[in-house]
């Protein structure tokens, strides 16, 4: 594909904490180049601000090679930006023309307030997974890596569920602003396995209340997560949670 | 868990929106299969004489009751879900819209209330005065004369088109969600619950919009 050079207008959102008001501020950028990624471009523009002695947009960042689920943005209206299973570091300025407008804000939920412009608070989701995506193992030595079996199909729809980076996206495109398609990957990861199974019946029940406790939405199977996954978690690990959750009703313990 | 707290989490609702809304997928099958009898086109008799099996029979009776609980149920659970759900964020300057999800299935609380406003003027029209003729001690209301009396306002007719046509596509959201609320969308049956979630949404309401439109171009005698 051709190289070539842009100047584009943003609109960013800032904000300076949670407990204050955000509201949208333009910039013109010159000069940037196709073959640049979306966070280099951002780069530059903090670069010129922070030379003119102007605030630079926080914004977050760590791999930048599309693993770690850190780079949340809203572009355009769609949940790191438009291409298909991509993180906002793996978009490249290329999808971009010359003179196009770009609106940038962050994840929109209650339950990942905003620290500072384009930066939320994803710990939530930590307090998802403390609250029954782990498992019980022996102490001692390592066993054997297969001294337990597991089918193959399974070993696959685990890890496939497993590739969730929590990056939030699937909460962010939610009309609802529901968890429900990164609780059932994390759930799903250690349902299709044999080690997960002692603490079958009561993970989806703590993890499900843990979310609605974080005040996620609720689900309502409009599937627009699966759509803005950059993992490609299917909502089939929702299908998954469902049962697990219908499971632990009738055959969990009752208590109070 | 109890059991009331097991069903009041995000997953325990959606569980309750969805058995509930397959029992009125059911209802919709009965009354759509009653209605189809006026095709007979034999002046109503078998009509009427099917109306007044499931205006008499006790068990219905009762089902009707059960019927009702789950349509209010399903229509507060669900606006209440609505209202709670939209409180979890502040909007988008800029929305996906249509690109990453289905109109219909972020609009099905509308699509919802208008199935209700169909519904209060089709229950007015001729569930309610033929209940309180019933049980006031009086005769079962000619059903059949009624509709075909009804049916010759446009305007009621274009309540009705409205009423099956949100219908569609509130079954064209709901009849796979629920599915896939229960658990049972994975890669063996997704494909065909959709096929026939389609399917239903597609028949069951031009089955409906039929009856009306009979009538209204004298059809049927
Ligand atoms: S399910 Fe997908 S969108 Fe949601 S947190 Fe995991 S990787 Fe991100
Ligand atoms: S910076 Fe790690 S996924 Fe984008």
């Amino acid at each position: 594909m051709e190289h070539y050079n842009m100047n584009l207008t943003l609109k960013v959102w800032k904000q300076k904490n949670c407990k204050t008001k955000g509201a949208f501020e333009t910039y013109q950028v010159q000069n940037i180049s196709s073959e640049m990624s979306f966070l280099e471009m951002f780069d530059i523009l903090n670069e010129r601000l922070i030379a003119e002695g102007k605030e630079p947009i926080a914004f977050d960042h760590d791999c930048r090679e599309g693993i770690c689920g850190t780079c949340s943005m809203f572009i355009n209206g769609r949940a790191h930006g438009p291409w298909h299973q991509t993180t906002t570091c793996q978009l490249h300025m290329r999808e971009y023309k010359d003179g196009d407008t770009i609106v940038v804000e962050p994840w929109r939920s209650h339950s990942f307030p905003v620290i500072k412009d384009l930066v939320v608070d994803r710990t939530a989701f930590d307090r998802i997974i403390s609250a029954g995506g782990f498992i019980s193992v022996n102490t001692g030595n390592a066993v054997d890596a297969n001294a337990v079996l597991v089918p193959k199909d399974d070993a696959d729809d685990s890890f496939a569920a497993a590739s969730c980076i929590g990056c939030g996206a699937c909460v962010a495109a939610c009309p609802n602003a529901s968890a429900m398609l990164f609780v059932s990957a994390k759930v799903s990861q250690l349902a299709l396995l044999p080690q997960g199974r002692p603490e079958a019946t009561t993970r989806a029940l703590n993890m499900v209340k843990q979310m609605d406790q974080e005040g996620f939405g609720s689900c309502t199977n409009i599937g627009a997560c699966e759509a803005e996954c950059p993992k490609g978690i299917s909502l089939e690990n929702i299908a998954r949670l469902n049962r697990e959750y219908l499971g632990s009703v009738f055959t969990g313990k009752a208590s109070s | 868990m109890n059991w009331k707290q097991y069903f009041n989490t995000s997953i325990g609702k959606k569980l309750i929106m969805a058995t509930t809304g397959i029992f009125l997928i059911v209802f919709l099958v009965v009354h759509c299969y009653i209605n189809a009898q006026i095709f007979y086109n034999d002046g109503g008799t078998r009509f009427n004489e099917a109306a007044h099996f499931m205006g008499t029979n006790f068990v219905i009776r009762f089902v009707e009751i059960g019927l009702f609980g789950f349509l209010i149920w399903h229509m507060i659970l669900g606006l209440a879900l609505y209202n709670k759900n939209k409180s979890k964020r502040t909007a988008y300057a800029v929305n996906a819209g249509n690109k990453t999800s289905k109109w219909y299935s972020r609009s099905m609380a509308l699509l919802g209330t208008l199935i209700l406003l169909f519904l209060v003027i089709h229950l007015r029209n001729f569930w309610a005065p033929n209940r309180l003729s019933t049980l006031t001690g009086g005769e079962e209301l000619p059903l059949y004369n009624m509709m075909k009396e009804q049916f010759q306002q446009a305007w009621l007719l274009a309540i009705y088109l409205l009423g099956v046509f949100s219908l569609a596509w509130h079954l064209l959201h709901g009849f796979y969600s629920a599915f896939q609320t229960f658990g049972l969308c994975n890669s063996r049956y997704k494909d065909m619950i959709r096929f026939i979630g389609v399917a239903f949404s597609i028949i069951v309401p031009i089955a409906f919009a039929s009856m009306p439109i009979a009538f209204f171009l004298h059809l049927l005698n």
